[in-house]
């Protein structure tokens, strides 16, 4: 298992339209990938439940990603973080 | 013929046939399945056929309303994929042993409310759109047609609408909408606005309107049942004008703002709110002139804080993209009060603690709002107008209270872009001395309302003196043309970006003095740029 955090900087934090790219990137991975932050936890690919945790600017999110690629899946989320997020 | 009063969104008319749209009557029905597997399959095809429509509909959109409204329907396509969302449905079909339409209806519900329950108001308001994906996976399941079906042109009578709705009917059908529920400025009114689609709201749509004939009368705010003859006629009379005058217009909507003599003019949009936006792209103006930022603190309970500012901004300078935009600095006091200001009771308020005299008096407010602007900044084009001021010495105060904040936000790693700082030109002071103001700015705006009040020494709120209100007096002329002049000579530009800029009897002889650029109201745009060329 792999593990990054990151701050988030965009305005309106974790909204609709990236979480919908963030579900439909990690979908491509046969790894598992999870959100923490503030004492919740969601998949990624679950677009609502990801939403759901309402996270908002300045919150650090802890990314897990278990699977066999994950060591192939961690810097492209990293970097889809980093770009809109 | 019967009359009911509502609220305009948008000021023309229209005549034509009602039809009632009412959702009630795709009300679900739980049922009984026993081909669960079955009924899962019909759940996929007409998910299918929603992400299809979804797609279309998006299409238009971009088409349409550009960009940023269009994204609402990518985001209902990626909600529809939604793992936790369709395993709920396809669970309750299992073992429920339910419809597919009921599962939905269900799931939808159970979603929308968690999101109606969160804080954050941007989360909260996405409840509306599970609940409008689900209706749309409902509405296919039940074989429903598409609203988007008009047979016939309509006027359509609906209780409420969403914006998925008013996108996707045919603008050739739709001759206008009354809702009963709804706000000028929720989405469904600003896409009315940037379709020009004449709507009102505030009307109690009844059933038994069906197939009779309506008329939306946008300025007067009313909608009339079968009118009489005698007014059908005049309502018709006014449609053929309307429509002649929106051909005429549309013509020019590509074209430069641009004087028989090739003198490029600006010609820019006064807005006073967020929701004006689509006003102006639709208009195809150049950017923004005047950006009235009062409606923050007007439409708010306390000082509105520099982050809810800092949004405001930011959605304007994306939307706007690279298009310049000028925010006029708060404008409180006079004729525009908020209770916690505080202002005393003035006996001449015109005259009295406004604007930037607030500012310079209580430092604090003019500098959270720069601290908004100026991140905001970094969004778009984005520059400032101080309001109100008649000495060299306020604009260095305010000039040094600007880079106070920009070292502050540098000092803080926040970036912010090139932001040009001028002034109004509404006070008789600051026109008589515009030349020991220009080297100090980089451009100047002649507010002509307050400029011409101020000279004519005429109360702008007395009705009784709107017969010695002359906008055309030569006084009012002469300081344009000293402004302009000096202005010129100090190589900075310098706009009208009051209600003389949008008088088109004017335009040539504005030109003529030399103006370089003229803010007017969205709805002005056009006919201002067909004055302009032909000037």
């Amino acid at each position: 298992m792999k593990t990054f955090q990151y701050v988030i900087t965009d305005e309106t934090g974790i909204h609709a339209r990236p979480a919908g790219n963030l579900a439909k990137l990690c979908k491509e991975f046969a790894a598992k990938v999870t959100l923490n932050a503030d004492g919740k936890q969601a998949e990624a690919t679950k677009l609502m439940a990801v939403m759901g945790m309402g996270i908002r600017k300045g919150t650090r999110v802890t990314v897990q990603v278990e699977g066999d690629d994950e060591e192939n899946a961690v810097p492209q989320i990293e970097a889809f973080f980093r770009e809109n997020l | 013929m019967e009359k009911y009063t509502g609220k305009a969104i948008y000021g023309k008319v229209a005549i034509g046939k009602i039809r009632i749209y009412s959702k009630d009557q795709q009300r679900v029905t739980r049922k009984r399945v026993q081909d669960a597997e079955g009924e899962i399959q019909k759940y996929e095809a007409a998910k299918q056929t929603a992400a299809k429509e979804l797609q279309q509909l998006y299409e238009k959109a971009l088409k349409e309303v550009g960009a940023v409204n269009a994204q609402i329907f990518e985001v209902h396509q990626m909600m529809l994929e939604d793992e936790d969302y369709n395993d709920s449905v396809c669970n309750m079909i299992r073992q429920q042993g339910v419809n597919a339409a009921y599962a939905v209806a269900v799931t939808g519900d159970n979603f929308s409310q968690m999101f109606a329950r969160m804080e954050d108001e941007y989360f909260k308001a996405r409840s509306i759109d599970v609940r409008d994906i689900s209706e749309r996976v409902i509405r296919i399941l039940s074989g429903g047609a598409d609203i988007g079906n008009l047979q016939e042109p309509v006027i359509l009578a609906a209780k409420d609408l969403a914006p998925s709705e008013t996108v996707q009917m045919d603008k050739e059908k739709l001759l206008g909408f009354v809702t009963e529920f709804g706000s000028s400025n929720s989405h469904t009114a600003i896409l009315a606005r940037t379709m020009n689609i004449p709507a009102l709201i505030g009307i109690p749509a009844k059933e038994e309107w069906n197939g009779r004939t309506g008329i939306i009368d946008g300025a007067a705010g009313m909608f009339l049942i079968d009118p009489d003859e005698e007014t059908l006629i005049a309502y018709r009379k006014k449609v053929e004008e309307q429509k002649k005058n929106q051909e005429l217009l549309m013509e020019l909507l590509g074209k430069d703002a641009v004087t028989t003599s090739g003198r490029q003019i600006k010609l820019y949009a006064n807005i006073g709110n967020v929701s004006d936006l689509a006003a102006v792209l639709a208009a195809g103006a150049q950017g923004i002139g005047l950006f009235r930022s009062e409606f923050l603190y007007l439409e708010s309970e306390d000082f509105p804080t520099e982050e809810v500012q800092f949004q405001q901004y930011k959605t304007v300078a994306e939307t706007m993209s690279e298009k310049k935009i000028i925010i006029r600095t708060m404008d409180i006091g006079a004729d525009k009060q908020a209770p916690y200001f505080h202002l005393p009771k003035e006996e001449n308020p015109a005259m009295g603690y406004r604007a930037i005299r607030i500012c310079l008096d209580q430092p604090e407010i003019l500098r959270t709002q720069l601290r908004a602007i100026y991140r905001a900044s970094a969004y778009g084009n984005i520059s400032i107008m101080y309001p109100m001021v008649i000495s060299v010495d306020e604009v260095l105060r305010i000039k040094e209270l600007a880079k106070d904040v920009r070292a502050e936000l540098s000092g803080e790693k926040i970036p912010y872009g090139e932001v040009e700082q001028g002034i109004m030109i509404e006070t008789p002071a600051a026109a008589l001395i515009s030349d020991l103001l220009a080297p100090h700015v980089d451009f100047f705006s002649i507010g002509t309302n307050d400029l011409t009040q101020y000279t004519l020494a005429v109360d702008r709120q007395n009705a009784r003196l709107d017969d010695f209100y002359d906008a055309h007096h030569e006084a009012v002329l002469r300081m344009i043309q000293m402004v302009v002049e000096n202005a010129h000579k100090n190589g900075i530009w310098v706009g009208i970006c009051g209600e003389l800029g949008a008088d088109t009897t004017l335009t040539k002889r504005l030109i003529a003095l030399g103006v370089d650029e003229l803010s007017v109201s969205p709805s002005m745009i056009l006919p201002v740029k067909k004055a302009i060329r032909e000037s």
